[in-house]
């Protein structure tokens, strides 16, 4: 594909699709580590009531008050989540589940209850996204890269995704230390001085904006499936977890790209005149990614499991 | 019970604990509707390495826990020589029960022993040639130098608790806090952990310890603190540990064959 064609249609959404998946796969590997993974799709189905929200206050699809309804929704479902664990004294999971499945139903009664009708609202887009129409139509070849004028009409995703992975990758190196050793051994670290309380919720905030950004741009499949698919195949590749972030990169990247380039051309070479969702098929790259690294991988068999004797 | 707790409480009272390796006063710690730990006071001598005694559910690991700030409690005072605990952190080293980490965690054994310098490395310090060298050092003293690379999973019982004693040794701490060092661990490293401990002691070091085997407190330790959610008896071994104490720490639950064994054991 010449760099006319590749550049306005295909780079803008395999860069957004790239930087989802290492934004959700960062978090994911301490999310994964600390048997919270399915936080992700918590928060996935949490937003819902917050987008809802936002829509009846502006009354219109717009970016910014959604992703803040979005997110001012995932930061209550968290705290949420921890009064209901700490005061009901009930684990994490139990929590989650009853938190995440009442924000999800009120969102649908929100969105039951008011008119969005005459508005792009729906689930095939909640879960979906529509990576495929974030293209870039000022570009004309690889020299608008570094055009400013051809800059200037960039899918408003791409830069917000982009900060938002930067973000990410920011609070991980700088967290690196404290992240590992509360991950590994809460009491010990509390001794040290780390507060875990206030990090465990940074991680899971961190997490909720991540996954936030990442619904905007590409939906909450792709969310739930870098949350857990990268970092639990890069567990089974290493076991040192300064390789497995690496790995659990390499993974989103190599799911994102081949997802992508699957999805627009993987039905054509199979002789189907439609394309598929690329979102759908970027998950479904991750998915079998994970079931190769659990066929193969070096160290997929608990070390630590009991023997038998 | 109390008329114990009482008569060892004199002796306390009249001494100066301010500058004590650990005192507590007046701690209760409760996780639901009953409390774990009741108003209790305990004062650590130091240079002693002290165990901390009583039956399973007695609330041995909830007083360390919240002595070392880990768990809250309801109400009391900790103070770490002499001063609040949250400005002594870099003076105590702590080795939780085994069982309380998932040994399948990504990590190498010089990693866990690494975690030990954290204070001293910061958010960002990097690790240099002497951090790796002060890491071998502390697993060398614990028999462990052969397994540095070694994934912890891979490791046993009794090498993973050895792993956690020479994380406590990096911080190179004045006071030593044990939740359970021996339980579930082979003669060898039993051996090798109160061999270490010994040598903290020599050094001038405080070294408290959870401690379940009520036949080994007259030949490792120097004191003992006695707890049945309340202190049951504090003080030196011959003074404390008694049948008289033990009786009471346990009630029906030790039968009366083993307090006379001990009994005997202790002349």
């Amino acid at each position: 594909m010449s760099g006319e064609e590749f550049v306005p249609l295909s780079l803008t959404p395999l860069l957004i699709g790239t930087f989802a998946a290492i934004a959700c796969a960062l978090p994911g590997n301490f999310l994964v580590l600390r048997k919270q993974a399915l936080i992700g799709d918590a928060i996935s189905h949490v937003v819902l009531p917050g987008i809802v929200v936002a829509f009846i206050l502006t009354g219109a699809i717009s970016t910014w008050p959604m992703m803040l309804g979005a997110a001012g929704a995932a930061i209550l479902a968290v705290i949420m989540i921890e009064a209901v664990r700490r005061l009901g004294q009930i684990e994490a999971g139990a929590a989650m589940g009853v938190v995440f499945t009442t924000m999800f139903a009120a969102g649908v009664l929100l969105l039951e209850q008011t008119d969005t009708s005459s508005v792009h609202l729906d689930v095939e887009h909640a879960l979906y996204g529509n990576l495929e129409s974030l293209i870039w139509l000022d570009a004309t070849g690889w020299a608008s890269v570094l055009d400013p004028e051809a800059l200037a009409g960039l899918p408003p995703e791409l830069p917000r995704i982009a900060l938002t992975m930067l973000g990410v990758s920011l609070f991980v190196w700088l967290f690196w230390r404290p992240l590992k050793i509360s991950t590994f051994d809460e009491g010990f670290a509390r001794t040290v001085g780390i507060r875990t309380g206030v990090l465990g919720m940074a991680l899971v905030i961190t997490a909720a904006i991540a996954a936030v950004a990442a619904f905007d741009a590409v939906g909450s499949i792709i969310v739930i499936a870098m949350f857990i698919c990268p970092p639990a195949a890069a567990r089974m590749m290493t076991n040192r977890l300064e390789t497995q972030i690496g790995w659990s990169v390499a993974f989103a990247i190599l799911s994102a790209v081949t997802g992508y380039v699957l999805a627009g051309y993987g039905p054509l070479w199979l002789g189907a005149a439609d394309a598929v969702s690329a979102a759908g098929m970027i998950a479904t790259m991750s998915g079998l990614i994970l079931a190769g690294a659990a066929i193969w991988g070096p160290c997929r068999t608990r070390a630590g499991a009991p023997s038998a004797s | 019970m109390l008329s114990l707790a009482a008569h060892q409480g004199v002796s306390i009272a009249e001494q100066n604990t301010e500058d004590r390796p650990l005192a507590i006063r007046g701690l209760t710690v409760s996780y639901g509707q009953k409390p774990a730990v009741f108003s209790v006071d305990m004062t650590v001598q130091p240079g002693a390495m002290t165990a901390i005694i009583g039956p399973n559910g007695a609330g041995k690991s909830t007083l360390l826990k919240a002595a070392l700030g880990i768990v809250k409690p309801l109400s009391g005072q900790v103070s770490v020589f002499g001063a609040p605990l949250e400005k002594q952190r870099a003076r105590i080293a702590y080795v939780p029960q085994r069982a309380s980490v998932d040994w399948d965690f990504p990590t190498r054994v010089i990693d866990v022993v690494l975690m030990g310098l954290s204070r001293q490395l910061g958010l960002l310090g990097r690790i240099r040639g002497r951090h790796m060298a002060r890491a071998m050092e502390c697993l060398n003293r614990v028999g462990m130098h052969d397994f540095a690379n070694r994934q912890i999973g891979q490791l046993s019982g009794g090498q993973q608790q050895r792993v956690f004693l020479a994380r406590a040794l990096a911080q190179d701490a004045d006071l030593y806090l044990l939740d359970e060092p021996f339980a579930g661990v082979d003669a060898a490293t039993e051996k090798a952990i109160i061999g270490v401990l010994k040598s903290l002691k020599q050094d001038g070091k405080t070294v408290v310890v959870v401690h379940h085997d009520l036949a080994t407190v007259t030949d490792y330790f120097d004191h003992v603190f006695l707890i049945n959610t309340r202190k049951v008896a504090e003080g030196p071994v011959a003074d404390a540990f008694t049948a008289e104490t033990l009786q009471s720490a346990y009630g029906g639950r030790l039968a009366t064959a083993q307090i006379d064994q001990i009994s005997r054991a202790l002349g």
